[in-house]
């Protein structure tokens, strides 16, 4: 399990645009760097994250090894009820994780 | 006239080997020596890197461990609101373990005779989480240094390692730390050498360390032979570091470039 | 005769060590990240305007740069921002990250926080709805680069 976080306002307004942020605790190996050994350590990054709300898709994003280590990623979503806002995301070796928020819409 | 100056100046050298050392005024943390956007990377609630590691602690306080199979947790509360006040009170004079010692032996020294598991690894992912959670615990409180006189041997010797030039560049933490902080080395400005954000989220390191981490990098920095983690010479350096930032408020765990 | 071939050698052999040295990663001169934004345009031509890059001027640590890209779009299903591509052009790998949005998002403006090897120059690539793209650079100064360091005592 991956671990890591996902932020959101307390409170939307509908159909505003808020930013979600999301944290993910990840070493994001490059492949470049050595150990004591000078042995290259391998590269293992997370490279998917995506994101629904309310069970639709409005986030997705492919990193690189150019993502710095612990990657941090904000977007912008917009909400015209309230819902659960779930963010998914996996490495190249497989492991995942996952947070989600709930999102509170007060009317327009 | 001259000569009375004279005399002054040598007698002022005097005194002040006997006494205790002149503080950098005024007294700064390390965060005021970083650029705007780690000031707010540390800032940032949600963004500081250094979090996910309280988070991961958060969790690892509430799991049971070892023959004892207790948590942190039984004894010590869900929430950990009772370590508001422990880290900043760190080293420490422990009388069951024989000396000083500083956060992370304690938390280890837990949980070897209090939940009986093996000692947590330096710089292990367990130890650094259940550290910063601990840390964070204080935020905002002072830096209080332990004052029974069973520290004051530890305090000797990190004030004499403090002030030993050492290394391939010959340098003495003071060369640095006082004579010359605000002053830029490679670009970067030099901090006054607090302890108090520790542990702390490195940029260089990607990761987040402990205080001994960083002691032990600023060891290589002046091509000297680093101590081993846990060795009495980096704990009494730590001692003499929190008298030397008595009052200072921590904001643990912090953000470094 | 003998004299030339043997400088020639040397050459030869500097060429391979230092290619062999690029292949393991190195802060590399500036690359063409051209064929790159060709991969996604395939031929359009990205006009230079609405992509606004947000990078510090001066950076302390290239390990942890933060980025803020934001492109002028109403975000509609009829004109709205599909995907955003950060290339870093002297990074080994100079494809950083892409980012895929959509009408939902209403906003579109994504944080990041990169790596760069070096001082150099960043693109960002907007790719619109209706098959158009929308390009824009930001120079930035890298005093510590990543990627290269081997600290981790």
């Amino acid at each position: 399990m991956i671990l890591g976080k996902v932020q959101v306002p307390a409170s939307v307004k509908a159909g505003e645009p808020f930013e979600v942020r999301v944290l993910i605790q990840h070493p994001m190996e490059t492949g470049f760097r050595r150990d004591l050994e000078g042995r290259a350590i391998p590269v293992h990054i997370v490279d998917k994250v995506w994101c629904t709300l309310a069970g639709k898709e409005v986030f997705r994003a492919e990193f690189g090894t150019g993502m710095s280590a612990n990657p941090y990623v904000a977007f912008f979503a917009t909400a015209s009820e309230g819902g659960e806002l779930v963010v998914q995301w996996s490495d190249d070796r497989g492991d995942e994780g996952r947070a989600s928020a709930l999102v509170d819409v007060s009317p327009a | 006239m001259r000569i009375v100056a004279a005399i002054g100046a040598f007698a002022a050298l005097h005194c002040a080997a006997g006494s205790e050392p002149p503080l950098p005024s005024p007294l700064k943390g390390g965060i005021e020596f970083q650029g705007a956007e780690i000031r707010a990377m540390q800032a940032d609630a949600f963004g500081n890197p250094a979090m996910l590691w309280v988070d991961r602690g958060a969790q690892l306080w509430k799991l049971p461990r070892g023959a004892r199979n207790l948590s942190c947790a039984s004894c010590h509360g869900a929430d950990g609101a009772s370590m508001k006040g422990v880290s900043v009170r760190y080293p420490g004079y422990v009388a069951s373990l024989g000396g000083a010692v500083d956060l992370e032996q304690r938390i280890n020294a837990c949980v070897t005779a209090n939940q009986g598991a093996p000692a947590l690894a330096w710089e292990s992912q367990e130890l650094l989480s259940l550290s910063a959670f601990v840390s964070s615990r204080s935020r905002g409180l002072a830096i209080v240094p332990d004052p029974s006189r069973e520290m004051d041997a530890a305090y000797a010797r990190g004030r004499a390692i403090y002030f030993q030039r050492q290394g391939q560049l010959n340098l003495a933490c003071t060369n640095c730390h006082d004579a010359s902080w605000g002053k830029r080395l490679l670009s970067e400005p030099i901090s006054q050498g607090h302890p108090a954000d520790w542990p702390a989220y490195r940029l260089e390191w990607q990761a987040l360390g402990s205080l001994e981490r960083r002691l032990r990098a600023c060891y290589l920095g002046v091509r000297a032979e680093m101590p081993a983690y846990g060795s009495p010479d980096l704990v009494a350096l730590e001692v003499y570091l929190a008298r030397r930032a008595q009052g200072l408020v921590s904001s643990a765990p912090g953000v470094r470039r | 005769m003998r004299r030339r071939t043997f400088f020639a050698r040397i050459a030869a052999l500097a060429a391979a060590a230092s290619s062999a040295v690029r292949a393991q990663g190195r802060f590399q001169p500036p690359q063409d990240i051209a064929p790159l934004v060709n991969e996604i345009t395939h031929g359009a031509v990205p006009e230079k305007k609405d992509v606004e890059v947000e990078l510090p001027l001066l950076v302390e640590n290239g390990n942890t740069v933060p980025l803020r890209v934001r492109v002028a779009s109403p975000m509609t299903e009829a004109d709205h921002v599909k995907a955003i591509h950060v290339f870093a052009e002297r990074n080994p790998r100079p494809r950083v990250a892409s980012f895929h949005l959509g009408p939902a998002c209403g906003r579109a403006e994504v944080s990041a926080r990169i790596r760069l090897a070096g001082s150099q120059q960043v693109t960002v690539l907007a790719e619109l709805s209706g098959g158009r793209f929308r390009i824009g650079p930001r120079d930035v100064l890298v005093t510590s680069g990543a990627c290269l360091d081997d600290a981790s005592l």
